[in-house]
């Protein structure tokens, strides 16, 4: 029996995807909106560069990441003159981190959405006087409420199962980075495996439990 | 008045083609533009609503440019007013019948909507949304809502197309009724030739993006050849051959007509 489980790693797992999850979502709509509707070679770029954590060993995206985001990587840089404070081994490092890492997650529903609005109400919109931003929010977004969700859901599932990356870019700060997979992992290297079981278990649950909603709202809302 | 010079040039089933008119619509005149699928229709629709770019062109409603080419003027779709009637209606599926005709509105005013609902027999639809409505019903609210934007001019895209004869021939009716009591032109884009020439003021026929015949409704009536007279045959009767497109027929006259 475990005398006392630490519950910081699971309010730092929750907190990381929720605002990866925001994040994404805000950055996601611009950027999907352009690729789903802009057809040129750089938008195949940008698909591609979308779709790469995907397929890279999350060492890799770390690793690079890590350059990135140091003191003498070129975000890190500048993140530190403006707060004087370091990017990488910090929570807001592990969000950036993360952002990255579950792109895709938020990309591909959302640009699947915006080409599954028909383009005759759009182009309506547009001919009844509406700006294309108002028929962005007014007609766009309401149509494809499935995508948003799924793009909200996965991406936050996405973010709770990540480790190589935070790993990499946040190391293993308690309070800080120490999320639930990495706690999982110091846990069974301390050979604790009733530490791991509980937080695997709880970790497993709710990711189940996510994907279940999410395909239960996608089975009602897909009439 | 609309004054319409366009040109663009398309790709078509067989072989690349250019679509090239000049046309004006007079005021409150309804303007048929007939033709086969393919030939340049929507097209020229679409170019006049600004949702698609002509190579060159001048379009000018009522003393306002819409497009100039050579002045590198070309109003976006949200600065032209065009009520368009899509084929498929376009009906905003997120909203009610209501809240359709009030998105269109400039200013939102719910009485004129409701009105606009009521003469149209929509009204106790009103908190339904598209999904939910029939053909014809789906047909009445986008006019509805292009209406309610009060518009320059009607652009109809086949909007009759997609419904079963009866109901065509008593909306047709009704989409003349509404454009004429909005005081403006109209423009519909047609394959159908009963329907042409139940609506129409006016008829511009176009083949492969030219116009090969304006004016009247009858001129889409067919038209007669005369291949051959037989004077011989009877006493009293000329017999005439005459070629209407692929089919001859024999039409006996008498001679005295002629006398």
């Amino acid at each position: 029996m475990i005398e006392r489980l630490p519950t910081e790693p699971l309010i730092l797992t929750l907190k990381l995807a929720l605002w990866t999850t925001i994040l994404l979502f805000v950055i996601g709509i611009p950027l999907s909106y352009y690729i789903a509707y802009t057809r040129n070679k750089f938008t195949l770029v940008l698909e591609a560069l979308v779709a790469l954590p995907l397929v890279l060993p999350p060492t890799v995206l770390g690793f690079y990441l890590l350059l990135l985001l140091s003191k003498e990587g070129p975000l890190g840089a500048l993140w530190y003159s403006l707060f004087d404070k370091q990017l990488v081994f910090t929570f807001e490092g592990i969000v950036l981190a993360s952002i990255i890492y579950s792109l895709p997650m938020m990309i591909h529903p959302l640009s699947a959405g915006f080409r599954s609005v028909p383009k005759n109400i759009i182009e309506a919109s547009w001919t009844l006087g509406k700006s294309k931003l108002e028929t962005l929010f007014r007609v766009i977004l309401p149509n494809m409420k499935a995508s948003i969700l799924t793009g909200l859901v996965l991406s936050f599932a996405h973010t709770i199962g990540e480790f190589g990356v935070v790993l990499m870019v946040g190391g293993n700060i308690e309070g800080e980075t120490r999320v639930v997979s990495i706690a999982i992992y110091d846990a069974v290297e301390a050979i604790d495996y009733g530490t791991a079981h509980i937080y695997a278990g709880i970790l497993f649950l709710l990711s189940f439990i996510t994907l279940a909603v999410l395909f239960a709202i996608n089975r009602r809302w897909g009439h | 008045m609309i004054r319409v010079r366009v040109r663009k040039r398309l790709f078509g089933v067989d072989g690349p083609f250019e679509l090239d008119v000049d046309f004006c619509i007079e005021d409150r005149e309804f303007l048929v533009i007939f033709g086969p699928s393919g030939c340049g229709k929507t097209t020229l629709l679409r170019i006049i609503a600004g949702l698609e770019k002509a190579d060159s062109g001048y379009i000018e409603v009522d003393g306002t440019i819409w497009l100039d080419t050579e002045k590198g003027i070309n109003l976006p779709p949200q600065k032209r007013r065009v009520g368009f009637v899509f084929q498929d209606y376009a009906l905003f599926p997120n909203m009610t019948v209501l809240q359709n005709v009030l998105y269109a509105m400039r200013k939102k005013d719910k009485k004129r909507a409701l009105e606009l609902l009521e003469m149209a027999d929509l009204i106790s639809l009103k908190d339904r949304k598209p999904s939910h409505l029939s053909g014809g019903q789906k047909q009445r609210v986008a006019l509805i809502r292009a209406l309610a934007m009060e518009p320059k001019i009607l652009l109809l895209d086949e909007p009759l197309s997609a419904l079963d004869p009866d109901l065509r021939k008593e909306l047709q009716l009704e989409l003349k009724n509404f454009q004429q009591r909005a005081f403006i032109p109209a423009l519909m884009v047609s394959h159908d030739q009963e329907e042409t020439l139940r609506l129409a003021d006016k008829v511009i026929r176009i083949n492969r993006g030219k116009i090969v015949a304006s004016g009247s409704p009858s001129t889409l009536l067919p038209q007669k050849e005369l291949i051959y007279i037989d004077k011989k045959e009877s006493p009293t009767e000329l017999v005439l051959i005459l070629k209407d497109r692929d089919i001859l027929m024999k039409v006996k006259v008498p001679k005295s007509l002629f006398l």
